[in-house]
Formats: structure tokens, C-alpha cells, sequence
């Protein structure tokens, strides 16, 4: 049997001489009819690349086929290569033959269309259908991918849906027309762990519904355990390793796919949490950082004075402390207030209500400590791109009122050595640096002020996952160095499971449960938490699949004056407690 | 609704605050209102004739108290009476309001024709020689002073082809529609082919933005074809640069264009204002300026509505 396609020896190049800059060297591999591979990679190893190329995208971002062939069997079974395909047998060939989903759903979708009339729009295409056919077929689509209450969402425009809801849309989009490849490039990735884990429950059905084979580009291994029958592993523009996925997940042979599945951090239920810093070994220390019953509400205005008639409540009545040397994970979704609490705690948004304290540490003589300081998810957008790194770590000196002298500048190299940056880096510019580099450069302007907490708001999730391994690793020497406490906000389990000491899941503003983090990873208490973990891929399980959800976030938004009812906890052994609903 | 509501009590407060900087500055530029009107037999005026003149015409009194008497003449929908035709000044204004507002139209028209294609031509031929030429001839168009332009047109025409623009009396649009297109249609290119070139260049780099963005990436791998993709799908997208570049030109032409009025002879809003100024007809400027400010303000209001037409993120009255 000719396989669906084949791909061999692909090489693709950009700019004006695309045979001296090549990003996709010599890649070969097949694919069978109803089968899935899965790409994996980091940034930069050209598998989107490779994805591109496949339906000719590529030729759009500048790209240039410069050797090699792939070869598409057609519907009816003949025989195309597509490197030499003209422009308008592609147009025939993308949207009927090969679909494609792409990473970001919430700037995919054209903003000023309605998704009915995005998704009429490949029926008119390749099926010729119009008017109420179209819309008919259109709905049809949309309940395959189960979304609720189909025909009145075709009139929605895409901002009123959520990134999961839109990236169902994308793939009723892309399946419209029973593409027989579907390529699938980092779907998930900008989404939620429990909605990544309805995207991967959806793609899994809807391939056994329709047979089609499909191409899942990811840059996390753990992913693709639940649903690909082979991987392949790029490295720098070439397939490093590829085979069966349990041969590749069990007997790995590349070093480079050794360290995916070894040294990256994977979820492992609790098993990988630290061992050090047990907080019941100084029970009466004075905590570092102390929240009480933290309130931030947004006003929701409406009407023609803008009075407010309801509000949004953000963080409802947090509460926590943080011993020095302790790392309490928040954890929870996008919109479950993690971050606004994060920013309350830094006087970044003004609380409604509650309290905080922090111990101020003894700092070296000559300069002002503020106890708290902070490292943010963008280390791309969060360094001014126009100053100077000695000018950057300058920045919190000078905005505490202290002089940039030799004491600041010995500090200044003594971080950024700690860091693990070159010497030279303090007259170099942020654009020199990379993702990893800058982030450790956010590390070191935050520790500039000798501070006693450090809240990192998704310090890690930009970064790629080999990258992001090495600065959790910093994050933790550093602590153990400094006695720093840290506040680390993520939505990623398997990260939070290698730093943290303590966890905290928060949920509509409230945490739901706390405690200490193998216990909570490994016995989650709250049926929240216990979605949250369940949602988490991991290599060990294979082929699982998750039941689909379709309910839609809760709204935060409550009436005015409302107040929720007092907390009631239940204990679970020393340090491990879940919020009771009323 | 409730925007729309809110918009339009401000109107009141912008217009006031208008007339008074008017009122206050027209009155700071030296010369006066019996001077500009009797010219040099002004000088043959006894002192208790100009008085006697002055309290006639109400400016012997502090500008403030004329301002009073102005704004309760406004309440009733008074705007005075103009000192050189002796006629309501409303009534002077919308006499020539039709002329400056179907130019103002029509040039309009001949950008958006015009300016929206290219732009989206040169956008689509960025790296070639075409697009190149497209992004030359904007250029010049937009750095062409509009009275050379419109010599360089009557030069042309008389001299090239011995035709002439129709001259001589303005036949308003509903007496006669064909010798009043006669009449505008060189002023209409004139004023629009600098208003195209902005419009082409603005298009052109709203459309480059949008056409790495990336719908216009997911539109692509639905087999939609260059042409869908350019029209329906980026092109939308890329309109609102367009329409608030578009808006700010057409408020600026409805308070007249006095050059291109002037070289084409044409009984505009521009002229009026730019004589009654010279005049000192204090009553006609006043009331010019707040009915060309009335329109600015209606068509930014326009614009805003057109933000919302064509974009749906875009909520009106949110921050």
C-alpha cells in the first residue's frame, strides 16, 4: 500500500539565498492512512517548518523548498508531489485534502468574520454549497465538535468565545471537508491544562470518527503520549531519532531524546517534589510574607453616569503565609485570579481589602531593601529594550532612591556571574540575549535589592523546556543561597511539582485547597484540584482518554455588596487542607 | 445607546468652548468692524459717529457681555446677522454648505476609488518594481502642492486640449447635475489626489501589517484563494487606519478649501470664512467656525460608528 505520505529528504531555506540558510535539512518519513505522527522539538528546530511545507504555507513566510520531495496520495489515488505543486492545485488541495490547526486559536480565527461564515467559508470552497446549505453544514460542524447550542454561536464573532471553545472552531474549520491529513502544529499550547486535555480528547475521537491521519507538532514529549502512534524528535533542522512511540519513550537512543524524556520536567503525580525545606523542621519562624484575607474586585460599570452595578470578583478572601526559604506554588487556570493576586501582593493593582505583612531581611549597608520584587512570564517584553543591561540592573537602585556607585556595580557582576551570564554582558543590550538569558537577567534585576520574596508570575512558561529545566534549577540554588522566598504563579503542574514546597490552588478567586506539595500532588483532596492534576499529561499514560466537558468558565462577576459566605476547611494530616463548599 | 447619548451631550460644552476662543481671538486681531466696512471713509467718521455705529452693532460693549447676547441669540436659533450682506449668517452659510460638502463627498469618492486599491497593490506587490512605482507616485502625490496641481490641470486642459474647466456662475447639483459636475469634478481631483496618495499609503501598510497576521495564515490553509484572502479576509481588517485617516481629511474639507475655491473660483465655504475675516464680519466668522466645528464633531461620531460596523471587538464607551 502507497502511504498517504511520504516525505524524503526535505530541505527548506529562507531568505534570498534559501540554500545557504537552511532550517529544515533532509527530513524524511511516512505516514499511513489513519495514522498520527507527532513531531516533537523545541523552538527553532524546524517543525513548524516542516509542518509549513507540507501544505505549502511556508512559500507565504518567505520559505524555499530547496531539495527533496513529499509526496501526497490523493483522493483519487493519484500520486502528487507537492514541492512541485502550482499555486492553484494547492488552493484545491488545502482545506479538502490536508487541514491545519494552529497554535494561537484566539488570533487564527479573522476577528471580524463570524465563525458561522469562517466555517461556511471551506464548504463554499471545496463543496459548492451555499446559503442555508452552507449554514446548515456549518452547524453541522460545529456539534461535531461538540459545542453546545451550535446555531446561535454561528453568528458569534470570535472574541466572544473562549481560546478553547475557538480552537474547537479552528478544528471544525480544519475538518470541514474531511481532510484526510489533518497537521496539527502546538495546538494546546497557548490553552489551559484541563482545556489542552479536552483538545486532545476532541482530536483523539474525532480521528477515530473519520480515519484521517494526522501530523502533531509539539515541543511537550509528555503530550503526544496520549495519542501518537509514532514520534519523530528534531533537533536543529533535522530528525534526530524517530520510530514507534512506546520504542521511543522506552528505549530512547539519541542523546537528545534522552534529555526530553529525562532532564526536562515531566509531572510525575507528586513523586518528583524537593525534598529540602520542610516547614514543620522551624515551626516558629516569622514568616516572610503574610496575606490576610485578600479581596480584589474590579468594578463592572454600565448605564449613562457609569455607575457601578456589579464587580468582578478577581481574588475573594485569600489567605496564606510564606516562610524564607519556601516556595509556595499558586496554581489554577487562566482567570482564576493567580496573577491578580501575584500583582495585589506588589501593589501592582490596589486590593479592595486585606492585608499583607513582609519581613524586611537585614540588607548590605548603604542600600534600601524593598522586601518584595518580582520576575515576569515575557522576558522578550519585560526588559527595556533601549537601556543597557548595567542600566537595567541599575533601574530598582536608583527607583529606591540609592546611587549607582562600586558597591552596585561589584553587585551588579557578582549576580550576574551568580546567574550564570557572561562578565561582558553589563554594556550589552537585552535584543543580544536570548529567551533562557533574559529570563536569568529578570532574576538578577529582582535580586538586585537584596529582597526577601520573589514573586515569579509564570517565570518559566515562555521558555522552552530544556531552557526552562536550567533556570529552575538557578531558581532553586539561588534560594537555598539567598534564604529567598518565593511565590512562584503557574499553571504548569509539572514545573510547579519541581519547586515548590508548599501549593496552593485557587479557583474563582478562592483557594480550594493548600498544603504541602507532594501531599497535595499526590492525594489532590478537592475534585478542582483533582480535574487540574488528572488534566496534566504525562508519559506514563498512554493512550488515556479524557471524558469531554463542554461547560463553560464560571463569571466572577457577582452583584454589588455580595459577599461570600466564611471559609470552612478540613484537615488532611499536618499541612494539607481543602475548602468545604457550603 | 447609551454612548451615543453620552457623545452627543458633549456637543454642547465642545461648541461653547469653540465660540468663545473665536469670539475672544477674533477680537484680539487689530482693526474693527466699521473700519473694514466703510474702508477709508472710515477716517471721515466724527468720534460720535463711530460711537453712535458701535452701539448700533452692539461692540461697544466688553466682550463678554457680547458673548452673553450672542449665546441667548444662539438659544433661538439665531446666529446674527452678517455686517457685509446684511443677511442671516445662517442663512449664508447654508447657502454655501451644499457646494463645500459635495466636493468634500466627491473627493472623497476619488481617494477611497483610487487610494484602497493601490494600497492594497502595492501591499501585494511589496518586493516588486510595480509596488515600488505604486509607493513613488503616492509620494509624489502627497508632497504636490494642491494650487500647483491645479494650475498644472487648467494649464493642461486650455493649453493641451483647449478645453476649460466650466466657469462662471455655480449651477447648484438639483438645478443642473451635469454642468455642476462640470464645475466640481476638477476641484475633485485636485483635492483628492493627495487624499488618495495618503489613503494609498496608509492602506498599503495597514494591509502589510495585517497580511502576516494569522488568520490570514489560517484562511490560507483553508484553500482560500490570493484574491479571497486579500479582499475578505485582510482587507476588512485593515480598513480602520483607512476610515480614521479618511474621517480627519473629510472634517478638514468641510470647513472649505480656500485655495483650490479660490483658483477655481468657486462660491465655497473657505472663501466666506476667509473673507468674512478679513471683513471683521464678527457674526459670520462666529458662526462659520461653530457650524464647521458642529461637523467635525458629527463626523468623528460618524467615524466612531464606522469603527464598530467594521470591527466587532471594538465596544463603544469602554475603556
Amino acid at each position: 500500500m502507497i502511504p498517504l505520505l511520504s516525505v524524503s529528504g526535505l530541505s527548506v531555506g529562507f531568505g534570498r539565498t534559501p540554500q545557504a540558510s537552511e532550517v529544515v535539512r533532509g527530513v524524511s518519513f511516512e505516514l499511513a492512512d489513519g495514522e498520527t505522527l507527532a513531531i516533537v522539538g523545541e523552538s527553532g528546530s524546524g517543525k513548524s517548518v516542516t509542518a509549513l511545507s507540507i501544505n505549502r504555507l511556508v512559500d507565504f513566510g518567505g520559505g524555499r523548498i530547496t531539495g527533496g520531495s513529499i509526496k501526497l496520495r490523493r483522493a483519487d489515488g493519484s500520486i502528487l508531489d507537492l514541492t512541485a505543486a502550482s499555486e492553484p492545485q494547492l488552493t484545491k488541495i488545502r482545506g479538502a485534502e490536508i487541514g491545519m490547526i494552529f497554535q494561537e486559536p484566539m488570533t487564527s480565527l479573522n476577528p471580524v468574520l463570524t465563525i458561522g461564515t469562517q466555517i461556511e467559508e471551506s464548504f463554499r470552497l471545496h463543496r459548492g454549497l451555499t446559503g442555508r446549505q452552507a449554514t446548515a453544514a456549518a452547524k453541522d460542524a460545529l456539534d461535531r465538535v461538540r459545542i453546545p447550542d451550535a446555531a446561535r454561536r454561528l453568528k458569534y464573532t470570535p472574541n466572544q468565545l473562549s481560546g478553547g471553545m475557538l480552537q474547537r472552531v479552528m478544528i471544525a474549520t480544519a475538518l470541514a471537508c474531511n481532510p484526510r491529513l489533518l497537521i496539527a502544529d502546538e495546538p494546546t499550547t497557548a490553552l489551559d491544562v484541563t482545556v489542552q486535555a479536552q483538545i486532545m480528547a476532541l482530536l483523539a475521537e474525532l480521528k477515530r470518527e473519520t480515519g484521517m491521519s494526522m501530523i502533531f507538532i509539539t515541543h511537550d514529549i509528555g503530550l503526544v503520549a496520549g495519542i501518537a502512534d509514532k514520534i519523530m524528535v528534531m533537533q536543529n533542522g533535522q530528525a534526530v531519532e524517530q520510530g514507534e512511540l512506546n520504542q521511543i519513550l522506552d528505549q530512547p537512543h539519541h542523546p537528545y531524546t534522552r534529555h526530553l524524556l529525562q532532564d526536562v520536567p515531566h509531572f510525575a503525580s507528586g513523586r518528583a517534589t524537593r525534598p529540602d525545606g520542610r516547614r514543620d523542621r522551624a515551626p516558629d519562624a516569622e514568616p516572610a510574607l503574610k496575606v490576610n484575607d485578600l479581596v480584589v474586585r474590579f468594578p463592572v460599570k454600565s448605564g449613562f453616569f457609569g455607575r457601578a452595578t456589579g464587580a468582578v470578583h478577581a481574588v475573594d478572601g485569600v489567605d496564606f503565609d510564606l516562610m524564607p526559604g519556601e516556595t509556595l506554588a499558586i496554581v489554577g487556570e487562566s482567570g482564576s485570579g493567580k496573577s491578580t493576586t501575584a500583582r495585589a501582593v506588589l501593589g501592582l493593582v490596589r486590593s479592595t481589602r486585606g492585608s499583607f505583612s513582609a519581613s524586611v531581611r537585614k540588607a548590605a549597608a548603604g542600600q534600601s531593601a524593598l522586601p518584595i520584587q518580582m520576575v515576569f512570564q515575557n522576558p522578550y517584553a519585560s526588559l527595556n529594550p533601549r537601556l543597557a543591561i548595567e542600566s537595567i540592573l541599575a533601574e530598582p537602585i536608583i527607583a529606591t532612591g540609592g546611587r549607582v556607585d562600586a558597591a552596585t556595580r561589584a553587585k551588579m557582576a557578582t549576580l550576574l556571574k551568580r546567574v550564570g551570564l557572561p562578565e561582558n554582558s553589563l554594556e550589552r543590550y537585552p535584543h543580544e540575549f536570548s529567551g533562557g538569558q533574559r529570563q536569568r537577567l529578570c532574576i538578577a534585576r529582582a535580586l538586585m535589592l537584596n529582597p526577601s520574596v520573589v514573586v515569579l508570575d509564570e517565570a518559566v512558561s515562555a521558555l522552552d523546556v530544556s531552557v526552562q529545566a536550567k533556570v529552575l534549577e538557578l531558581l532553586v540554588d539561588l534560594q537555598r543561597e539567598f534564604g529567598l522566598a518565593y511565590l512562584f504563579i503557574s499553571h504548569d503542574m509539572a514545573v510547579v511539582e519541581r519547586i515548590a514546597h508548599r501549593i496552593a490552588v485557587i479557583h474563582a478567586g478562592q483557594i480550594v485547597e493548600i498544603g504541602d506539595a507532594k501531599s497535595v500532588l499526590s492525594a489532590p483532596k478537592h475534585a478542582y484540584t483533582k480535574k487540574l492534576i488528572a488534566a496534566v499529561p504525562t508519559i506514563d499514560r498512554r493512550r488515556e482518554h479524557f471524558e469531554l466537558d463542554t461547560r463553560q468558565v464560571p463569571s466572577l462577576v457577582r452583584p454589588l455588596g455580595f459577599e461570600p459566605g466564611p471559609a470552612r476547611w478540613e484537615q488532611f494530616g499536618v499541612d494539607h487542607r481543602m475548602r468545604v463548599e457550603a | 445607546m447609551t454612548y451615543l447619548l453620552r457623545r452627543l451631550a458633549v456637543f454642547p460644552l465642545v461648541l461653547i468652548g469653540v465660540s468663545i476662543v473665536v469670539f475672544v481671538a477674533i477680537r484680539m486681531v487689530p482693526g474693527d468692524a466699521i473700519t473694514a466696512m466703510l474702508g477709508t471713509e472710515a477716517g471721515l467718521l466724527t468720534p460720535a459717529q463711530r460711537e453712535a455705529l458701535s452701539v448700533y452693532f452692539g461692540i461697544d460693549q466688553p466682550w463678554f457681555v457680547q458673548y452673553g447676547r450672542w449665546l441667548a441669540g444662539l438659544l433661538h436659533g439665531n446666529l446674527g446677522i452678517s455686517s457685509t450682506y446684511g443677511k442671516p449668517v445662517l442663512e449664508i452659510i447654508l447657502e454655501r454648505f451644499p457646494l463645500t460638502l459635495e466636493l468634500a463627498l466627491l473627493s472623497m469618492l476619488i481617494a477611497l476609488v483610487v487610494g484602497v486599491p493601490a494600497g492594497v497593490f502595492a501591499a501585494t506587490h511589496n518586493e516588486k518594481f510595480s509596488g515600488l512605482g505604486v509607493r513613488v507616485a503616492a509620494m509624489i502625490g502627497q508632497s504636490t502642492p494642491n494650487f500647483v496641481l491645479a494650475l498644472l490641470i487648467i494649464y493642461t486642459l486650455s493649453a493641451g486640449f483647449g478645453v476649460l474647466p466650466a466657469m462662471g456662475e455655480f449651477s447648484p447639483l438639483w438645478q443642473d447635475p451635469l454642468r455642476n459636475l462640470g464645475q466640481l469634478i476638477l476641484p475633485a481631483i485636485t483635492l483628492g489626489f493627495a487624499f488618495a496618495a495618503s489613503v494609498t499609503r496608509i492602506s498599503r501598510s495597514a494591509m502589510l501589517d495585517v497580511l502576516s497576521d494569522d488568520y490570514v495564515r489560517t484562511a490560507r490553509s483553508k484553500g482560500v484563494s490570493a484574491r479571497g484572502v486579500i479582499w475578505r479576509h485582510a482587507l476588512p481588517n485593515a480598513l480602520i487606519p483607512v476610515v480614521t485617516l479618511s474621517g480627519i481629511e473629510f472634517g478638514y474639507l468641510l470647513g472649505g478649501a480656500v485655495i483650490v475655491e479660490q483658483i477655481y473660483a468657486l462660491p465655497g465655504l473657505g472663501r466666506l470664512v476667509l473673507d468674512a475675516i478679513l471683513q471683521r464680519d464678527y457674526a459670520l466668522v462666529q458662526g462659520a467656525v461653530l457650524f464647521i466645528a458642529f461637523n467635525f464633531m458629527i463626523v468623528n461620531l460618524l467615524v466612531d460608528l464606522a469603527y464598530v460596523a467594521l470591527d466587532p471587538r471594538i465596544r463603544l464607551g469602554e475603556q
